[in-house]
């Protein structure tokens, strides 16, 4: 009887599942925040370009540190914070709040960027020909803004995607932390994260690809 | 509701500490942009000019590095080269992680600098008798320099931020000696909040230093 015990067991096919889930995870926790940061951020676009001053004065200053502070600090902060004001989140809810108000102020300066690609003459015509101001905004300004800025607004959407992965600091099991999570047990660390990498890979290359794709095809 | 007391006497307390933990921060940034902006470039004029494996080498780089997240690519030379039996101090982890990062995000920016210029400014060059690196480095790099000056300064401070992941793999950093202290006094809250501070302050420091800078390069 000298069989040793072993801690550690073997990859399996069931770890492989665990990791799907978790890369749905991920997608999912981008997903919505990206989905709300970009509604928000165009919201934040639209009043940077609108409200000149007063807008440089309170809203830019503010967005500026969300870009000018490590994603990973905002995160603790605010996981630590929450409790503080009596805010009863999960990591999942914390990580969702900040990489949503994240997304936004990045998106924000895309918004903005978009807008002001509009020349004014065109705008000025828009409204000659008697399009009211959301008339000139939805048709003339959407379309075209939004095609100058559609490659830098996937940067970003696919920025966050991958800034996700900190979220696992809070403790939500997104793939990044689930692929920790294997590697304590099976110590395979190099296959691992090769399949962690394969995961993020295949959800980031497509659209960036499809992206850049895009591009070349408005530019013409 | 709001219960908590806040205590910052710990937080001053280790405040040399901390801003000395910032000047590695910004030491490992600056270096890891060095090794990117180098290895950057020579992947940039490989995928332009060469064909066969060298090509598929550098281009693989690129995809990879700039459609993963970061933070995995830092567990990959922390962890991942564990494998083979190599460990890497965790100074070493956060510059190879970062290098490896920036140059494939710098690729993409010097690559485009370098179409930008127009094809019938080397062969000027070359005309008038200089040689091939004469024409590059008097003619061409220059050139290229002054578009790509922008993306350059914002890859710092995206190793700035960047580099803060060093906490998760056991870098004494600014974020991980935050950790560090936050973890010994509980303080998370303080400390957390005042390494932000310091972040912004770095990021803005850098923004003003390098538009300094630019005013006396790009003079004419």
């Amino acid at each position: 009887m000298n069989e040793t015990i072993s801690f550690f067991s073997g990859f399996n096919v069931n770890d492989f599942w665990f990791m799907g889930e978790a890369a749905l995870r991920t997608l999912w926790i981008s997903a919505l925040s990206i989905s709300i940061g970009a509604v928000l951020g165009g919201l934040f676009g639209w009043l940077l370009h609108e409200g000149k001053l007063t807008a440089t004065l309170t809203l830019a200053p503010v967005l500026d540190i969300f870009r000018s502070v490590p994603l990973i600090i905002q995160l603790v902060l605010f996981y630590n914070f929450a409790p503080i004001v009596g805010l009863d989140l999960d990591p999942f809810g914390s990580g969702v709040v900040i990489l949503t108000i994240y997304t936004a102020a990045l998106v924000a300066n895309v918004a903005r960027g978009g807008i002001e690609a509009v020349g004014k003459p065109m705008r000025r015509a828009a409204r000659s020909l008697g399009m009211s101001y959301w008339q000139d905004m939805r048709y003339v300004v959407l379309p075209i803004g939004g095609r100058a800025v559609f490659p830098a607004w996937v940067g970003v959407a696919l920025g966050v995607m991958k800034d996700s992965a900190l979220v696992s600091v809070l403790g939500y099991v997104e793939l990044l932390k689930a692929s920790q999570i294997l590697i304590t047990r099976t110590q395979e660390p190099f296959l691992i994260l090769s399949i962690a990498g394969a995961f993020y890979f295949a959800l980031s290359f497509p659209v960036s690809r499809y992206a850049a794709k895009l591009e070349q095809r408005w530019a013409q | 509701m709001f219960d908590y007391n806040f205590h910052w006497r710990p937080v001053l307390k280790s405040l040399p500490d901390l801003l000395e933990a910032g000047l590695l921060t910004l030491q490992v940034a600056t270096l890891s942009m060095v090794v990117g902006i180098v290895i950057g470039l020579v992947l940039a004029l490989v995928r332009m000019h060469m064909r066969g494996p060298l090509y598929w080498l550098a281009t693989s780089w690129v995809e990879l590095a700039r459609n993963t997240p970061a933070l995995f690519q830092l567990f990959f030379f922390g962890f991942g080269l564990g494998a083979f039996g190599l460990h890497l101090s965790p100074f070493a982890i956060v510059l190879c992680g970062l290098s490896f990062n920036c140059a494939g995000y710098l690729a993409e920016n010097f690559r485009g600098g370098f179409q930008a210029v127009p094809d019938t400014q080397l062969r000027a060059a070359r005309s008038l008798g200089m040689s091939s690196w004469q024409a590059y480095t008097r003619i061409i790099i220059p050139q290229v320099f002054r578009i790509v000056y922008h993306p350059l300064t914002n890859q710092l401070v995206w190793a700035v931020l960047m580099s803060s992941l060093g906490m998760l793999v056991g870098f004494r950093e600014l974020s991980g000696e935050t950790q560090f202290f936050a973890s010994r006094t509980f303080r998370i809250f303080e400390y957390f909040a005042v390494t932000a501070v310091i972040y912004y302050v770095i990021v803005k420091f850098i923004l003003a230093a390098s538009r300094l800078l630019a005013m006396r390069l790009f003079r004419y």
